[in-house]
């Protein structure tokens, strides 16, 4: 029974992970019907700039933080200059591909920049993992889960009580009309993916001290941040919560109980099997045809 | 001029080009660069019948190549066969679960159908690497006989060239009947726009199968010709990263173009290598380049062969594929 408890501490841990990833994923879905495969290099940039600003340069913890999320989010602003504002004939699969090349592009300037040894970081406190129900969980797992869900509240403030949040909403409902009522809809895109970038970047942050962090970490991470925000219903915030923990949970239980070889794969059997059943994801609304 | 003649005069000339260049290029290592454009070639016309004309994205071809590739070399590792026994099992295979999984995942449109994709590519290439009794797992599996014909070795040299090019002409062929046939026309209907298509009679669901399964198949016979090429095979050369080349390849070559797959594979197997040139630490073999250049000590004097080199031949190389593509378009107006 403690393997059980184990296996849901490290599910809900990846899990938190997924979460802030498919919310970075998600949101910018919702505000600009972009799906952006390069997210996953965004994760893994905020996760070795802090490695170069906390334990290399020797910031404080909180400044070295803030300022690899600020990097991100502004990395997010040019790359939306340079790659997605550039665009004439923006269909679907032309922006697929800009965005995975631009993640490939980011993976080798990563690879350049660091090198291809992995480094790690230390975790944001030193206490010792404490014990649950008979199995133990890190530190660092709690720093994850308390972020993550500082986060998601604050997207959900963000959204529902700021002007700026619900001119956000405004956009990802129908650009169109918003634009007519006033809302400066080049403006969202450029802060919606700001804030994106800025997600991804946090989300390597508290990962880093329980990965080793590497040019090529933010691949499989994208992918499966994908799958989860697919999971939930893309474009729905809490559904990106949602799929994220479940596929944590549904990961560690897996390998727990399964084999670990199937990890990987599991992100990707759950995403056919709800594109098949229910392509909307679990909290997604009717069909959702935006292509 | 007649259609007829407009045909054999292209593929003519396609056909001397190849044949002179197999048979009077001495280097191995130019022509096992050809014969790699030959097999990229072979990938991207399948993928544009599908991208292209039919419109769907698919973001895990290189799947398809792979099965190919591990269909025939675990026959032939573990079982013995011969390779040619094992060509008809690699394409009805493909061919098959390109059919299983196509029922579903076509319905998708958009974004969903290149996440679908996606998903299928990653979880063939998981099994690829965990399966490891059967695959040899991520260190691959080495071991594929070569291909023969009595004592004629097709997998090296001119021959292997000869061979590839050769299927790469008949690919070509094929498409080109069906892209101008009833079914291409229903195809391109599909593309524009898929319930107008439906509204006019055209069934859909199985146009689009059966161009799948058809790209399928094509990337297999490619899996097949490169695994007993290289006589090994691993998962990492069909990673996700391979199937975006592939579509990169249909992109840039050109999208409903058939000669444009031949532009694209060949500047996307090319550039690579002669970028290889470039790099200075250039040490040991890795999975794109298969020659080990020359540690350049004399970094200057090593750059500017490397540049003038480079740009003579693939200047040559592209001007003339390139040329021999436009040329088509502009003279034939149906590649």
């Amino acid at each position: 029974m403690p393997e059980f408890y184990q296996y849901l501490f490290s599910g809900l841990t990846n899990g938190a992970i997924y979460a802030i990833i498919a919310l970075g994923f998600s949101m910018l879905f919702a505000a600009t019907d972009l799906i952006n495969f390069a997210h996953g290099e965004f994760v893994m940039l905020g996760a070795l700039i802090l490695v170069t600003l906390w334990p290399v340069m020797g910031l404080p913890l909180p400044l070295a933080f803030v300022l690899a999320v600020l990097a991100t989010g502004i990395l997010g602003i040019v790359f939306e200059r340079l790659a997605i504002r550039t665009v004439k004939k923006p269909e679907p699969i032309v922006l697929v591909i800009i965005t995975v090349g631009a993640g490939i592009f980011l993976r080798g300037v990563a690879m350049i920049i660091w090198g291809k040894t992995a480094k790690g970081a230390p975790p944001f406190s030193s206490m010792p993992p404490i014990e649950l129900a008979g199995a133990y969980l890190l530190a660092q797992s709690v720093w994850i889960l308390g972020i993550v869900l500082a986060t998601v509240l604050a997207m959900h403030f963000f959204y529902k009580k700021t002007l700026t949040g619900k001119a956000m909403s405004a956009c990802a409902i129908n650009k169109r009309a918003a634009s007519l009522l006033g809302i400066a809809t080049q403006r969202m895109t450029l802060l919606a993916f700001a804030v994106s970038a800025a997600l991804g970047g946090m989300a390597g942050v508290i990962i880093a001290p329980i990965t080793m962090n590497e040019y090529e970490m933010g691949a499989i991470l994208g992918l499966k941040g994908f799958c989860a925000a697919m999971l939930g219903g893309l474009g729905n915030s809490w559904g990106a919560v949602v799929g994220g923990f479940a596929l944590g949970i549904a990961e560690a239980m897996a390998v727990g109980y399964v084999s670990s070889s199937m990890k990987d794969a599991v992100a990707f059997l759950l995403l056919l099997l709800i594109l098949y059943v229910r392509p909307t994801g679990i909290l997604g609304g009717k069909a959702v045809t935006r292509f | 001029m007649k259609p007829i003649l407009r045909n054999i005069l292209v593929y003519g000339a396609f056909i001397g080009v190849v044949a002179a260049y197999g048979l009077l290029q001495k280097s191995t290592y130019y022509l096992q660069l050809a014969t790699f454009v030959g097999l990229n070639t072979l990938l991207a016309v399948g993928l544009n019948m599908l991208m292209g004309y039919a419109g769907q994205i698919s973001l895990g071809h290189a799947a398809f190549y792979g099965l190919g590739a591990y269909v025939s070399g675990m026959l032939t590792v573990h079982l013995g066969w011969s390779p040619w026994l094992t060509l008809p099992c690699a394409l009805l295979a493909a061919g098959a679960v390109a059919f299983v999984v196509g029922l579903p995942t076509l319905r998708l449109t958009g974004y969903y159908l290149a996440m679908g994709t996606l998903g299928f590519g990653m979880i063939v290439n998981i099994l690829f690497r965990e399966f490891r009794r059967f695959t040899g797992g991520p260190s691959g599996l080495p071991g594929l006989p070569e291909l023969t014909i009595g004592s004629i070795n097709l997998s090296h040299g001119a021959n292997a060239l000869f061979l590839v090019w050769g299927c790469v002409i008949a690919a070509f062929f094929i498409c080109e009947r069906i892209v101008n046939s009833r079914m291409g026309r229903a195809l391109r209907a599909i593309h524009y726009s898929e319930r107008a298509a439906a509204a006019v009679g055209v069934d859909t669901a199985s146009a689009k199968l059966a161009v799948f399964v058809f790209a399928a198949v094509l990337a297999a016979l490619a899996g097949f010709l490169y695994a007993h090429m290289i006589t090994f095979i691993s998962p990492g050369s069909f990673n996700f990263l391979a199937s975006v080349k592939l579509v990169a390849m249909v992109v840039i070559g050109g999208m409903a173009s058939i000669w444009g797959s031949l532009l694209g594979a060949s500047l996307l197997t090319l550039l690579p290598d002669f970028l290889h040139i470039f790099s200075a630490r250039n040490s040991g073999l890795d999975r794109t380049s298969w020659c080990r250049l020359p540690p350049p000590e004399d970094r200057m004097r090593s750059i500017a062969w490397a540049v003038r080199t480079g740009t003579v031949l693939f200047s040559t190389i592209i001007l003339g594929l390139s040329a021999q593509a436009s040329i088509c378009r502009a003279v034939f107006s149906q590649c």
